[in-house]
């Protein structure tokens, strides 16, 4: 179709606007990652006075950003491998099997995945405290008892969106594993797995990315051992003086890793995110 | 490893006659896929369907400061929570509907605003140009950053004194003498709503654009012969194609939208301004200050009521329109 003259010029500017409301953010983070503290405290400057890479060195001193750091890794690792492994078997028979309860399954988990976290925070906190008290169990305040809680969120999601990738599979390559003599199980792992690998690695750093940044559940149910980065971040701005600079050098290194992950994956993440609205 | 040998299938067949060969295949091995769910299943009871009936029994208790340690010790409050916290002529009452109202306000403007913006976006991107593919990917930077890390910048960039949006319109546009507060009063409501719809256009966009992309050409190629423009060709072709992802799509933003509460929680910390109390940080603030889990409770269970009612209304209204049309 020939674009008119009015469209292509409209598309230019808004294009550009748009690009430049999403990456403003980008911007400030990383001029004021590379300020000195001085640069931060007076009036706004788009660019540093002078470059330096203080704040980054710094950053790791004002608050234990190592320590909320390892938590993060260790706690989203977790919960985002545990999920999908979890989720993997139950969407394999979603997907390839017709039978009772199937669909009470599905509108189970895709409800609970639009629940509001606050409803699950208030009775899991009272859950957590009281077992620590009778039982001895001490999840309060415990790694595992954030990894339990990031599951109620990243479970749902990760068998939705597993459910679409092995849809995608063709049945043909089942049929053909149990020609050569595989049973469900072995046609599962030996051909299925494998087939749709690389949306199983998108449903993995998914479900790392919304548990890197979640904040409800570590803000109530973490101590000062095993704080998170999305928390611990608000530490800078306690202080008696705000370290904006290492504040953004902060969020600049923990954003890094996920945003490359993200834009790597770009593909096939899409694919399964917009697989529910669209199918 | 559970193996167990597929039938074999000229048996299968002449066991069934017409029935496909697959069908009884799976039939004989129906506790398989039960098999396969349970460790989900078992999860789900654990995380989300028993603390979801222990909440709903959270909220007829006393559960104060001093029972939370103690639950079974709570003594029952009947209705008395749900009572309390909907005596809309008393403070707490009040509180809760200002949160509310503040919370639908803010939830129509954004859907409108990112929907908005995400349409225009996947319209002007849906026919290949030079440097599409950078484009998309610039719209997906603010959904792929940690809401936390982003919206600590905004605040940042609100900043009253040394921050860049006084900056531009203070010092270099001087559209005002004054420096205006972002993060308190009346200016913090639309500061939040800037900065929601900075972090969840891009997703609608996403969804937006796949869903054109399965558009056919034909369509497009029949309206042009038809002499379509390019914005009656929005209207005949594009719009009604993408009825049923705008359908989900919409759902789903409003669902979020409605519970937000790390964008709130990062760009306010742990008290947020009166004028921008949305209902989750309402409740978590209630709950986690006052130490009263009852009423929390009883808030949560009001809020998921409503939200279901909402969903039950909206999917009966869209699915009559189908029927209709």
């Amino acid at each position: 179709m020939r674009e008119p003259q009015w469209f292509v010029w409209s598309r230019r500017i808004g294009l550009t606007l748009l690009c430049a409301f999403a990456l403003l953010p980008v911007w400030v983070m990383v001029t004021t990652s590379l300020k000195p503290l001085g640069d931060v405290q007076g009036e706004f400057r788009w660019f540093p006075s002078t470059v330096t890479l203080d704040a980054f060195v710094e950053m790791w001193r004002t608050i234990p950003l190592g320590r909320y750091f390892v938590n993060s890794l260790v706690v989203s690792v977790t919960a985002a491998v545990a999920s999908v492994a979890l989720a993997l078997l139950a969407a394999y028979a979603v997907s390839r099997y017709r039978f009772t309860g199937r669909q009470l399954f599905s509108v189970t988990v895709l409800s609970t995945q639009m629940f509001p976290g606050i409803l699950f925070l208030l009775p899991l906190f009272v859950i957590f405290v009281n077992l620590g008290r009778t039982l001895g169990i001490d999840l309060y305040g415990s790694r595992p008892g954030l990894i339990i809680t990031y599951l109620t969120f990243t479970l749902p999601f990760a068998v939705w969106m597993l459910v679409g990738y092995l849809d995608s599979v063709p049945r043909e390559l089942d049929e053909a594993a149990a020609v050569d003599g595989n049973g469900p199980m072995g046609a599962f792992f030996r051909v299925v797995v494998p087939a749709a690998m690389p949306g199983i690695i998108a449903v993995l750093i998914y479900a790392f990315m919304t548990a890197w940044g979640e904040v409800l559940f570590a803000s109530v149910l973490t101590d000062e051992s095993t704080r998170t980065l999305a928390v611990g971040l608000q530490g800078y701005a306690t202080q008696n003086n705000v370290y904006w600079n290492q504040i953004m050098a902060a969020s600049l290194t923990v954003s890094v890793p996920v945003v490359v992950g993200f834009l790597l994956l770009q593909r096939y993440l899409v694919a399964g995110l917009t697989a529910g609205s669209v199918k | 490893m559970i193996t167990v040998d597929p039938a074999p299938e000229a048996g299968t067949e002449a066991r069934t006659g017409s029935t496909p060969v697959r069908a009884p295949r799976k039939r004989k091995r129906q506790w398989l896929p039960y098999l396969l769910l349970l460790p989900v299943v078992v999860a789900e009871l654990l995380i989300h369907i028993i603390p979801m009936v222990i909440g709903v029994g959270m909220s007829f208790l006393e559960l104060t400061q001093f029972y939370v340690r103690n639950w079974t010790a709570a003594p029952a409050a009947g209705v008395g929570n749900y009572r309390f916290v909907l005596q809309f002529d008393e403070a707490s009452g009040k509180a809760l509907l200002h949160s509310f109202w503040t919370t639908v306000q803010f939830t129509v403007i954004v859907l409108a605003l990112s929907w908005a913006l995400a349409m225009a976006a996947a319209i002007w991107t849906q026919h290949a140009f030079r440097g599409r593919g950078l484009v998309r990917t610039i719209f997906l930077v603010p959904y792929a950053l940690p809401v936390f890390a982003s919206v600590i910048t905004w605040s940042f960039m609100l900043q009253r004194d040394n921050g860049m949006v006084n900056h531009v319109l203070v010092d270099q546009l001087h559209l005002t003498d004054e420096r205006p507060f972002w993060l308190i009063g009346d200016n913090s409501f639309w500061a939040l709503i800037v900065v929601e719809v900075w972090r969840l256009w891009p997703f609608a966009f996403l969804a937006l654009t796949a869903g054109m992309s399965s558009i056919p050409a034909e369509q497009y190629e029949a309206a042009a012969i038809d002499g379509a423009g390019v914005l009656r060709s929005v209207r005949w072709v594009t719009l009604p194609n993408l009825r049923s992802v705008n359908q989900v799509l919409l759902l789903v933003l409003f669902l979020w939208t409605f519970n937000e509460f790390t964008v709130p929680y990062t760009f306010f910390g742990k008290s947020a301004p009166e004028q921008a109390d949305l209902i989750s940080m309402h409740i978590y603030q209630n709950s986690f200050v006052t130490w009263n889990f009852g009423t929390g409770s009883a808030m949560s269970v009001l809020l998921l009521l409503f939200l279901l009612a909402v969903t039950a209304v909206y999917l009966l209204l869209t699915r009559k329109k189908d029927v209709d049309a």
